[in-house]
């Protein structure tokens, strides 16, 4: 159950990271110039999405 | 000098990726043969479970058994009481250990030879020294038969008969008795074996032992770079301090100026950088594969939650009026919102340090995980030593995968301690910045 658990859990985060790679590039096509602040909120906002995998992924291993 | 130093640095990288291979999977092929006797013990208490634990099968070491994978990788990402250093031999680091009931313990990890002997009712379970919960086992050195394990079937805490979960229960023996070992004690506790115990260790442990080398690469590096800065003052930097130039200016930058602000980064700078280069330096000594590297410390909770906790005391201690506002009572909505909101901001105080904790230690567990994984594919597919055609195919899906993990692996020790740095400045971001804006709350209003 703690596998199948974590697998779903790593099927949302890759879903959100995946939504916010793609808008964060889509923001970079259109403003270059920008890509230094874009980045960082990129990174940032996929440690948040990733943070919130993590305890699901925690979760399933206490529930082994 | 410069030339030199950029060949030894590219001699040094190419001799720890290439070799680390090696060393890895010669690591690996020693504890197959551990895990074989061990497994081997398991199996021979469990035909003796049934008739009652008797003494016969303590001293059993035949070398007949399965390599497992799960056992082998748990064992690897742990933190240990000695230092595997090569095959056979282990450097011996000291032990300080306190129970209520008996005082305190010290020594090296050497004085228990590996499991064989029992110190004060202390003996070395895997490299962890573990503690006989019974009181009637002899205190003082004493030479124990071995240790055994046992996997039982625990019920969980529903009592359920389906909730039924395998645990590996650990036994001294010792004059042909068996006496229970208590959990190791590890603030990591329920995640990877330890728990509620009845012995305090403050060792130096292996992790502890690769913090304070790191601290003291870091300490050599950095009294290095200042040095450069005192000799160079209003000129261009040289050398080193060149080097690390680049990731002063880039944490301001990047990460304290934008996410604190112009009017406090400067307070904060110091703990931000502090935590960003100890964060990478120990993230990247664990990926070194051989001795003074190869320590999970990043993978370690209590490291991580002590990393946290500076971050959240750091937080709440320079929280200004306004910080504390917008927890207790948000200012701008409507009374029935804050009873909703106030419970929620006060979680929110405790989940940010709790998620940087779980974020990093589970980055750098996973990683670790995931190269020893590769690495006992050799083994999987070698069947123990009977297939080395299949050893051979092991080795090079294996080692092609870890060597491009490693390199994934380094992406993540450096974005790792960059998240945790500015995370970190967020929250201290928020809780020193001064909002100007009862205006726009009085329009709300």
């Amino acid at each position: 159950m703690g596998a199948i658990g974590a697998g779903i859990a790593a099927l949302g985060a890759g879903v959100g990271i995946g939504l916010i790679g793609s808008r964060a590039m889509e923001a970079i096509a259109r403003q270059p110039e920008a890509v230094g602040d874009i980045r960082n909120n990129m990174i940032l906002t996929a440690a948040l999405v990733e943070g919130a995998a993590l305890f699901a992924i925690v979760v399933g291993l206490l529930a082994g | 000098m410069k030339v030199d130093l950029r060949k030894l640095s590219i001699l040094v990288f190419a001799l720890v990726f290439s070799f680390g291979m090696l060393f890895a999977q010669d690591h690996g092929q020693e504890h197959n043969g551990e895990s074989t006797h061990e497994e081997q013990e398991g199996h021979e208490a469990e035909a003796g479970h049934d008739s009652g634990l008797s003494h016969s099968y303590c001293g059993g070491h035949e070398e007949n058994g399965k390599y497992d994978p799960v056992t082998t990788v748990m064992e690897h990402i742990a933190d240990a009481n000695e230092f595997h250093v090569w095959k056979g031999v282990h450097l011996p680091l000291p032990v300080i250990l306190y129970a209520p009931d008996h005082g305190w313990t010290t020594g090296l990890s050497s004085m228990f030879e590996h499991g064989h002997k029992a110190v004060d009712g202390y003996v070395l379970n895997h490299g962890r020294v573990n503690r006989v919960a019974d009181p009637s086992f002899p205190k003082g050195e004493v030479h124990i038969d071995g240790i055994l394990r046992q996997t039982e079937k625990v019920i969980g805490p529903s009592g359920k008969e389906e909730e039924m979960k395998e645990k590996d229960t650990f036994y001294a023996c010792y004059e042909g008795e068996l006496y229970k070992l208590d959990k190791p004690s590890t603030v990591d506790g329920g995640f990877l074996g330890g728990g509620i115990t009845s012995f305090y260790d403050f060792s130096i442990t292996k992790v502890v032992f690769s913090m304070i080398i790191a601290s003291l690469l870091l300490i050599w590096l950095f009294l290095a770079v200042a040095r450069g800065y005192k000799r160079n003052e209003g000129k261009a930097p040289s050398g080193v301090q060149s080097f690390m130039e680049v990731f002063f200016v880039f944490i301001r930058d990047e990460v304290t100026k934008p996410m604190i602000g112009e009017k406090h980064y400067e307070r904060f700078q110091p703990f931000i950088m502090t935590l960003f280069f100890f964060i990478m330096f120990v993230n990247l000594l664990g990926l070194v594969p051989f001795f003074p590297g190869s320590g999970n410390i990043t993978g370690n909770l209590a490291v991580t939650m002590t990393l946290a906790i500076f971050t959240f005391i750091v937080t709440n201690i320079n929280g200004k009026k306004d910080y504390w506002e917008h927890i207790f009572w948000m200012p701008g909505i409507p009374a029935w919102v804050k009873i909703i909101l106030t419970p929620v901001e006060i979680l929110s105080l405790f989940i940010k340090p709790f998620s940087l904790m779980i974020r990093l230690f589970a980055n750098i567990s996973a990683g670790h995980i995931i190269i020893l994984s590769l690495i006992g594919l050799v083994f999987l597919f070698g069947n123990n030593g009977e297939s080395v055609g299949g050893a051979a195919g092991g080795a090079v899906i294996g080692g092609l995968f870890t060597a491009f993990m490693n390199l994934i692996e380094l992406l993540v020790a450096l974005l790792q301690a960059f998240i945790f740095a500015i995370l970190s400045a967020s929250y201290i971001g928020a809780a020193v910045e001064e909002h100007d804006h009862h205006e726009a709350h009085e329009g709300a209003h």
